[in-house]
């Protein structure tokens, strides 16, 4: 399972929430993501796009002004 | 067979009931929603410290959510440009390209409509409520220049219009379609009643900030400084942010108004030379611009103008380039009588 970083410092939303949709495109299910950004936004709007898509938020986290998401990868739905 | 529309989802109330709409009808349907740089539902409401206390959510997800359908986000914001430099059917009461933004989303969701084997685009568009783009003469020229022809369904409005496809075919009953028309929102919200949606989004002046006459100025501002029509995602971002104020055609400062801007500049000191004062609280201000030497304590007068310092005989301040070389620099602050009103994007 891999296991990627993704940089979002400076996005602000939507463009982290995309970011993140075209990686995880690029994954495979169980394969997992970490996000980290600053808009304070994503707090909300990256659980929401995974909900909706069927992927799993393991933790979100704040770090010196950082937001940090750590998402696994779903299983595509029929 | 289920058959499957993609719907432009706005994060509104009208492409929420659209949707739902089609639920009701046995429609399998996913949303697409997309963001040109300009939309107002995105990234503004990361700026301003005041603004944090309320919620934070993207109205197009939480549509999706509230629907129980996917939503895939698309940045369109390089191939948007072209539309906004060029609107074939002009610009309304600002810089917005209306009927042109629309042909170009719905031709959008066209090609994703086929890449992914949908049959039909849904959109939440109700004749009249717009002065440009939802107009009954204007609708047929949507359908006409993005290609999608009558495979555009309006659910909100479709009994007031020809007969699409799906209507045709029988794949969605017309009757159990709506003839909602005008400017009024009462219709809609009895509909958001009926179907038990509460705390729905209900933007003001639309979802884009090219209908803001002030946003619309200063990108004009910036486009006749320049000498082009031209803008990148930084320029479109910080036309959002601060006090413009252009002292000489050749350079602006972008001056921040509370705590929450001047943090947000902050992360642009690599890509602008900066100005903060050092002897009083104040905000932080980013040069764009080519400008001389000497027009550099003009700006930090300018500047000094708006700290607590503002009265005080001299204000120190910081000058920082984009390569972090900072230098100190004590200005007397301009008088607000020096200020020209001309200056003020």
């Amino acid at each position: 399972m891999a296991h990627e970083t993704l940089d979002c410092r400076r996005l602000l939303c939507p463009m982290p929430v995309i970011r993140v949709q075209d990686r995880v495109a690029e994954l495979q299910p169980g394969d997992e993501l970490e996000a980290i950004c600053t808009d304070p936004g994503v707090m909300q709007d990256i659980p929401a796009w995974c909900r909706i898509n069927g992927h799993q938020v393991l933790e979100q986290k704040v770090e010196d002004d950082e937001y940090i998401l750590r998402i696994r990868v779903g299983e595509p739905s029929p | 067979m289920q058959r499957k529309a993609v719907a432009l989802i706005s994060g509104g109330l009208d492409s929420l009931l659209a949707v739902r709409v089609m639920q009701e009808q046995g429609i399998y349907v996913e949303g697409i929603n997309f963001f040109t740089g300009f939309c107002v539902e995105g990234h503004t409401h990361a700026i301003r410290k005041k603004d944090q206390k309320k919620p934070k959510r993207n109205n197009a997800l939480w549509c999706a959510e509230q629907l129980g359908i996917k939503l895939h986000i698309i940045d369109i914001v390089e191939e948007y440009k072209d539309v906004v430099f060029n609107p074939k059917y002009g610009y309304g009461a600002n810089l917005n390209p209306c009927l042109d933004c629309k042909i170009f989303m719905v031709k959008k969701a066209k090609e994703w409509m086929e890449a992914h084997d949908f049959d039909f685009i849904i959109t939440g568009e109700v004749v009249g409520q717009r002065p440009k783009s939802q107009r009954k003469d204007t609708m047929p020229v949507v359908q006409r220049d993005s290609g999608i022809d009558d495979r555009l369904l309006r659910p909100l409005c479709a009994r007031n219009l020809p007969p699409t496809l799906p209507e045709r075919e029988g794949w969605v009953d017309r009757e159990k379609l709506y003839d909602f028309s005008g400017r009024s929102r009462k219709p809609q919200m009895a509909l958001a009643r009926q179907f038990g949606f509460e705390d729905y989004a209900q933007p003001a002046g639309g979802c884009c900030f090219l209908t803001d006459e002030q946003y619309s100025l200063k990108l004009q501002d910036l486009w006749q400084a320049r000498g082009e029509k031209r803008y990148e995602m930084d320029d479109i971002m910080l036309l959002k942010v601060g006090r413009h104020i252009r002292p000489a055609p050749e350079y602006k400062l972008i001056i921040s108004r509370e705590e929450g801007e001047g943090k947000f500049l902050q992360g642009y000191r690599k890509q602008y030379p900066s100005l903060k004062t050092t002897s009083h609280p104040g905000p932080l201000c980013l040069i764009d611009g080519d400008f001389a030497e000497e027009q550099i304590e003009q700006a930090a007068r300018i500047v000094a103008r708006y700290s607590q310092g503002k009265n005080a005989d001299k204000v120190e301040l910081e000058y920082r380039d984009t390569e972090g070389n900072t230098r100190q620099l004590k200005v007397t602050p301009l008088p607000p009588h020096e200020l020209k009103k001309e200056w003020v994007v």
